[in-house]
């Protein structure tokens, strides 16, 4: 398999702050791997940096093969166009419409007509399991659950070759974490996209996920296939994965 | 604590902030002169900036004119030169008042609106959102409102100056007996268009520093309502301050014979 997104010695500070201290992590193609680890432990950090939207101090970001690190102008919009991402709390633009929200990487980013994107738009809402009628409401009248479905159509809506999952469950109740998670696997199976997700949602975790990393003082203290994660052998993901408040790991009070 | 350690931090925090607003305003300006340019939500801006702002600039531009010819009025008349106050009416209205009020009123109306909507988009992550939809946020949010509110607030300040005058007029005439056709005369003839030009030059300087702070401040809020509440503030705060500021400026160098 070869290495759709690689990070080798991603460093970064916030301050006195280290927040990533040499992060290595592959990502195969067409495969999806969740990154696991505590609140405040970088994995928003690690996504933001591959997104650009956070400059690493040190390391390289590989994508397909090219130093993404430093690119900026347009061979950054290049390869902004392979990325879709689902937000945490959604980030759903709340003065445009539903449908415009969706089909926003193609009108702006792409120069589509609004009338065709309208149509892909609604197509993909169909894809996450949402009505027609749901097009035209404001982001604002849709329940928590609802706006996690259309940040994923977003996300989706430009067939993107790699989508960021950003705790996609978080702040969903069970039914409808479930029905998200069921969601991800289908949606980035139908566009063979290559998925990366962080999250500390175990039981999301290990559904959506082929390979599965965890982070911890900012590096990858173990990854492993999904099956595995049970036979780490590691203290600190055994005390992660069951949820034990006793064990090696000490939470940082501090964001 | 050291001394010397406070003074400097309080130095740097302080040439760090003029620096960032340094580079964020030369990215919003290279992103002004490079395509794609957004002409609907530029026009979309100049509705929420300048249209809907008419009420409040014009209100304020009246009753500005009205107590300028009262004071003029009470002032002249401890050396018999009543007769003064079209003339220094129009002057002051078109050369300062105008373009000074309008910006204060615009640095309230719509720097708060746009720091407080940026702002509350950069704590939701939507900022983010749109780097991720290849869409630079620079450009669809910051050049906007900027273009906008160049272009408006010259158009603003000429509506506002005219209100301000009528202002002045009907305080005059109906209050401390001026003739009204005589008033008007003397008004029309008495204003140069340098001295309407030059008003217009400030407002439209003053439109550009309104949304550039509101867009700076917004783009830099966090933290969560708090932030966005800051944000809102600063973004006041900074554009009345520096409104000022560039007034003194620009008088300096637009009468500079």
């Amino acid at each position: 398999m070869t290495a759709k997104i690689q990070l080798i010695g991603v460093k970064k500070r916030f301050g006195s702050k280290v927040v990533l201290d040499g992060v290595d992590l592959t990502v195969d193609k067409q495969s999806s791997l969740v990154i696991i680890g505590g609140s405040g432990t970088g994995k928003s950090v690690t996504i933001k940096s591959i997104l650009g939207i956070i400059r690493p101090d040190e390391g390289t970001i590989l994508v397909d093969g090219e130093d993404i690190t430093h690119i900026n102008g347009g061979a950054r919009d290049r390869v902004m166009k392979k990325f879709g991402m689902l937000f945490q709390g959604g980030a759903l633009f709340d003065s445009l419409p539903v449908w415009e929200n969706v089909a926003f990487g193609l009108i702006q980013g792409r120069g589509m007509a609004r009338s065709r994107a309208r149509d892909i738009a609604i197509q993909k809402l169909a894809k996450v399991g949402l009505t027609e009628d749901v097009a035209f409401l404001s982001p604002s009248e849709l329940s928590g659950g609802m706006q996690k479905r259309v940040g994923l159509a977003r996300a989706i809506a430009a067939d993107p070759e790699i989508i960021f999952f950003d705790e996609p469950t978080t702040g969903l109740d069970p039914i409808m974490a479930d029905i998200i998670n069921d969601l991800i696997i289908s949606t980035v199976k139908d566009v063979g996209a290559t998925a990366l997700s962080i999250t500390h949602d175990m039981i999301s975790a290990r559904k959506i996920s082929d390979k599965i990393a965890m982070l911890y003082g900012g590096k990858i203290i173990w990854a492993g296939p999904t099956g595995e994660i049970d036979h780490s052998g590691n203290p600190y993901v055994e005390q992660f994965i069951h949820g034990r408040a006793e064990g090696p790991i000490k939470m940082a009070v501090k964001a | 604590m050291n001394i010397f350690a406070s003074i400097g931090r309080a130095v740097i925090t302080v040439l760090a902030h003029i620096g960032r607003l340094a580079q964020f305003t030369g990215r919003a300006l290279a992103a002004v002169v490079s395509p794609p340019i957004y002409t609907r939500l530029i026009f979309s801006q100049m509705i929420r900036i300048g249209y809907f702002s008419l009420p409040v600039v014009g209100l304020t531009a009246f009753f500005t004119g009205g107590v300028l010819a009262l004071q003029i009025y009470l002032g002249g008349n401890r050396f018999g030169a009543e007769s003064i106050v079209p003339q220094v009416v129009v002057l002051a209205v078109t050369r300062e008042l105008g373009p000074v009020i309008a910006g204060l009123m615009i640095a309230g109306r719509v720097g708060a609106a746009i720091a407080a909507e940026i702002g509350t988009m950069k704590v939701t992550e939507q900022i983010d959102a749109l780097t991720t939809l290849a869409t630079n946020p620079i450009k669809y949010l910051v050049v906007p409102r900027i273009v906008a509110a160049v272009i408006s607030m010259p158009i603003l300040t000429a509506i506002g100056d005219s209100i301000g005058v009528m202002g002045g007029y009907a305080v005059s005439v109906y209050t401390l007996d001026f003739n009204g056709t005589t008033y008007l005369k003397n008004t029309i003839d008495f204003a140069h268009n340098d001295d309407i030009t030059s008003g217009l030059i400030k407002a439209a300087v003053f439109g550009f520093i309104v949304a550039l702070m509101g867009c700076y401040n917004g783009f830099n809020s966090k933290g969560g309502a708090q932030g966005v509440g800051n944000a809102t503030t600063n973004a006041v705060v900074s554009s009345s301050i520096l409104i000022l500021a560039a007034d003194y400026v620009l008088t300096a160098l637009l009468f500079h014979k």
